[in-house]
């Protein structure tokens, strides 16, 4: 544990990628093989269920360091962070032991269900012999919470400069649902690699657009399709497998039971860049019926029949068992098209709609994204192969602006980790009457200066506390961005948010200009009437109004589940 | 006389019987000060009184007062009261204030850390009834290393910086932390200061506290000049040219709130020093338990569960409102740097 101490510690030092790099590939060539399998399972996502609950570890830590749970929790207030709560509070070790990664996430694996004392026993005994890093780091890992500041991109560079196998090769390699407790350093550095026939490819990723969108040069290079808020997945139909894989690398087959029948009518050795959504006949439905299937291993026959899941395909991956990433993206979505039109009728798989056009005429068809249910479009470069990962240039996301609506700070609340002791999270309210009634938290959106500005506020204008919560006064005005509303009968307002975020400390307003109940339910009639236009009217070709070519082409987009 | 020995006004503590304020926050007639920190030697005040070592200091900083100096352990009748000064162990010159009628002794800690830190007069426990506290690091997350512990994290720092053709800037509070930490460590190389380090060793110096020499910081003084030095500035010259010209450079922050990983990271330091010249848990706790006092005030910092702590553990306890309010997450925030 010392040593990934140490990695963890050097990644946290720094914020400059290249020292980042070099400090993990000297770990990945030098530690033992087995925490080397551990380390990239965790950096790429592959963490150990929780073996002890919080409320469990509260108790044992509280009681190790012979401290009130009060003082606890008042302690773990100001830290911000259970892990390093605990690791602060208790005695220090007095003989440290150096137990490895390997050993000490199979013990945790080992802990999972059994009885409360036999758990106990453990994590105190281990507690007992840890330096406070080793702790914190411990204690992140039996909570399920360990993250680290490297991005899987870095995690495979390094990998890839350790072991000299090229990076996109290795990110190939270390996709799939692979177990670190049976996966050997070498099966998944050399040739064959984890699972093979399953395996799915990395995902091509886009980055957000910023500029005007002529700034990427003539349109005629450009493919547009719309950007769906659904799941973002790959369908792998290769002789003696068939998987659908979620972008966050889960498998998610089972859950999806009605993409089963394409394994007998897709092409041996095909793969499907697509988007899963809950389909409602001609479009998709809101992602709110997408999310009850979502939480669902099993699927009940009526929710199967309420919220039916269709793949979107963006791209073709591979065909006839080669694989296709390198061919332009033209190519590619000529070759999906005319795959998907010789399938029969009825299956849930489409190709995700596709358009060409000038500028004019695609900004004119990214406004009507909401009512086609997309949060914008894509703008994919027509001579790009598939990327491994982001790869700024030939991929973009371009969506609409957000809703907006003008709110009053009701609660604030200190963050977490590096917002701890800051006053980062707080809940709104908008005016009904006379009353304010509170209807979405956010979390972000300002910067450090803001809130530092906002938490020596909060500390002269608290009403009230509870607990970690402060009531303040109902002063401070805030531009809450969305991208969708919805009703929610669990919420006082009756209307829930998604994705909503500050985006702008209004200091130029005062609470009496804030917007209304009336004024979101109006917003939420809406968009739940959506336009008379449906997603499948956007065929190829007709999508932008000015543009009379045909395209033929289009490929993959990335999207964040 | 029946009314409290000390008061709590909106100036500051205040001895009706003695006519004088301790650390006062706005300007009053006679002020006894415990230490130079600004937030304690406040300007504008009729009359200064403090211990000969925090003066030279505290008129530098000051400019034209009306001050005069006292030694530790001597007494003076100040009206009706006899008042003295202790050895707090929080900076070169640092004070408790002991204030006594008749049979009833108060003491008013200042800030104050329990370790002898080789620099500072080290702290001594003040038997009194009454012990007003400062708190600020008053939760049982706070738990420091022995100072030779972290002497020897801040030793290889420097030397793994200067193996790798790195200056190495460290961050730290002007007065007594910068010149702590001077102390600390090996002679391994040059150690270059800013002006406003500079100006407090120099005073300090000639005061005749042992410090290492040092190199101010001014025209052609860089990391040519000096390869593998150390610099020490206050933490609002990081980042700025000044500090660009010692070109590539490691840049690390030595204060107490480095404990927390939090704090560190929204600072942007990836290293941190956990040093404190306040006292941890621990410390506090066994200063307030060697007074033997009944009673406890605390004061600024994570005021209302140390209060709480206290009465479980059978003392009278109360809160000494700051002028800021002895807000804890404001405390954090603004990240008190000794």
């Amino acid at each position: 544990m010392k040593r990934f101490a140490a990695l963890f510690n050097a990644m946290d030092a720094t914020t400059k990628t290249g020292e980042k790099t070099a400090a993990l590939t000297a770990y990945f060539r030098t530690a033992p093989e087995a925490d080397r399998v551990w380390t990239i399972a965790l950096l790429s996502g592959r963490r150990p269920k929780r073996a002890v609950n919080a409320t469990e570890l509260r108790t044992w830590a509280a009681e190790a360091a012979g401290v009130p749970l009060w003082l606890f929790e008042e302690s773990y207030n100001i830290a911000g962070d259970l892990a390093e709560t605990i690791a602060h509070l208790l005695p220090r070790a007095e003989h440290e032991t150096d137990p490895t990664l390997d050993a000490t996430l199979r013990a945790l694996i080992a802990l999972t269900g059994r009885p409360e004392a036999e758990r106990r026993a453990y994590v105190t005994s281990v507690w007992a012999g840890l330096g406070p890093e080793e702790r914190f780091l411990f204690n992140k890992l039996l909570t399920g919470g360990f993250r680290m500041g490297v991005s899987r991109g870095l995690m495979t560079r390094a990998l890839a400069q350790a072991t000299g196998v090229e990076e996109a090769v290795m990110a190939h390699r270390l996709m799939g649902d692979w177990d670190p407790a049976r996966t050997r350093f070498a099966d998944l550095t050399e040739e064959g690699g984890s699972e093979g026939a399953a395996r799915p490819y990395p995902f091509a990723l886009a980055s957000p657009l910023e500029a005007a969108p002529d700034s990427l040069g003539p349109a005629a290079d450009w493919l547009a399709e719309w950007k769906w808020d659904g799941i973002r997945g790959q369908i792998i139909a290769r002789p003696g497998a068939f998987a659908i894989w979620s972008r966050g690398e889960d498998l998610i087959t089972d859950r999806f039971p009605e993409f089963a029948p394409l394994q007998d009518h897709l092409p041996p050795g095909t793969v499907l860049d697509g988007e899963i959504v809950a389909w409602g006949g001609d479009a998709p439905l809101p992602f709110a019926a997408l999310q009850k299937r979502i939480a669902r291993k099993t699927v009940p026959k009526k929710l199967l029949a309420e919220v039916p899941g269709h793949f979107l395909a963006y791209d073709l991956l591979e065909d006839g068992g080669v694989d296709l990433r390198a061919a332009p993206l033209s190519e590619r979505r000529a070759r999906l098209e005319a795959m998907l039109a010789a399938l029969p009728a009825g299956l849930p798989l489409s190709p995700s709609p596709a358009a060409l056009g000038d500028w004019a005429a695609l900004t004119a068809t990214r406004g009507l994204a909401r009512d086609r249910m997309a949060e914008g479009l894509m703008l994919k470069r027509l001579s790009s192969p598939y990327h491994t990962g982001r790869k700024r240039g030939d991929w973009w996301k371009w969506k609409l602006d957000p809703f907006t609506v003008d709110a009053v700070m009701l609660y604030a609340q200190a963050g977490h980790g590096r917002r701890a002791n800051l006053f980062t999270d707080f809940t709104f309210a908008v005016r009904d009457g006379n009353d304010l009634v509170p209807f979405t938290k956010a979390y972000s959106g300002l910067t450090d200066v803001e809130f530092a500005a906002i938490t020596r506020w909060v500390g002269k204008h608290t009403v009230e506390r509870f607990g970690p919560v402060r009531r303040v006064v109902p002063e401070l005005v805030f531009e809450i961005g969305f991208e969708g509303i919805q009703a929610s009968p669990r919420h006082k307002s009756g209307i829930a948010l998604r994705f909503p975020r500050m985006l702008r400390w209004r200091q130029d307003k005062g609470v009496a200009e804030i917007d209304t109940l009336d004024g979101l339910r109006a917003l939420l009639r809406q968009v739940s009437e959506p336009g008379t236009l449906r997603a499948d009217e956007v065929k190829t070709g007709d999508l932008p109004a000015g543009s009379k070519k045909k395209t033929g082409a289009l490929p993959p987009d990335p999207q964040d589940i | 006389m029946s009314a409290q020995l000390l008061s709590f006004t909106d100036r500051g503590i205040y001895c009706a019987e003695g006519g004088f304020y301790i650390d006062p926050w706005r300007p009053v007639d006679r002020a006894l000060i415990t230490h130079g920190h600004s937030d304690h030697a406040r300007w504008g005040h009729g009359h200064y009184l403090c211990t000969h070592q925090a003066l030279p200091v505290i008129r530098h900083r000051l400019g034209q007062i009306t001050a005069e100096g006292i030694g530790y352990g001597e007494t003076r009748q100040i009206g009706g009261v006899e008042v003295s000064f202790h050895p707090a162990g929080h900076v070169p010159g640092s004070a408790q204030i002991r204030v006594a009628r008749g049979g009833e002794v108060w003491v008013v800690s200042g800030d104050y850390k329990v370790e002898d830190d080789g620099l500072s007069e080290p702290f001594v426990p003040v038997p009194c009834h009454t012990f007003i506290s400062e708190c600020t690091f008053g939760l049982p997350l706070f738990r420091w290393q022995p100072q030779a512990v972290v002497a020897a994290q801040l030793a290889a720092w420097w030397q793994a910086n200067a193996a790798e053709g790195r200056a190495s800037i460290l961050a730290a509070y002007g007065l007594g932390k910068a010149q702590r930490l001077m102390t600390m460590l090996p002679e391994a190389g040059p150690i270059l200061t800013h002006g406003a380090v500079e100006e407090t060793t120099r005073i300090l110096r000639d005061q005749g506290y042992r410090l290492p020499p040092t190199i101010r910081v001014t025209a052609g003084i860089d990391a040519k000049s000096h390869p593998g030095a150390l610099i020490i500035a206050p933490p609002s010259a990081l980042g700025t040219p000044w500090a660009r010209r010692f070109g590539p450079a490691s840049a690390a922050f030595a204060s107490g709130w480095m404990a927390l990983r939090g704090i560190r990271r929204r600072r942007g330091f990836g290293t941190g020093f956990v040093i404190s010249d306040h006292a941890d848990w621990p410390g506090l706790n066994t200063a307030i338990h060697a007074t033997g006092a009944e009673r406890v005030f605390v004061t600024h910092g994570y005021t209302t569960p140390f209060r709480r702590w206290l009465e479980e553990q059978g003392y009278e306890a109360g809160i000494v409102q700051t002028e800021f309010g002895g807000d804890e997450a404001e405390t954090a925030s603004e990240a008190d740097l000794a």
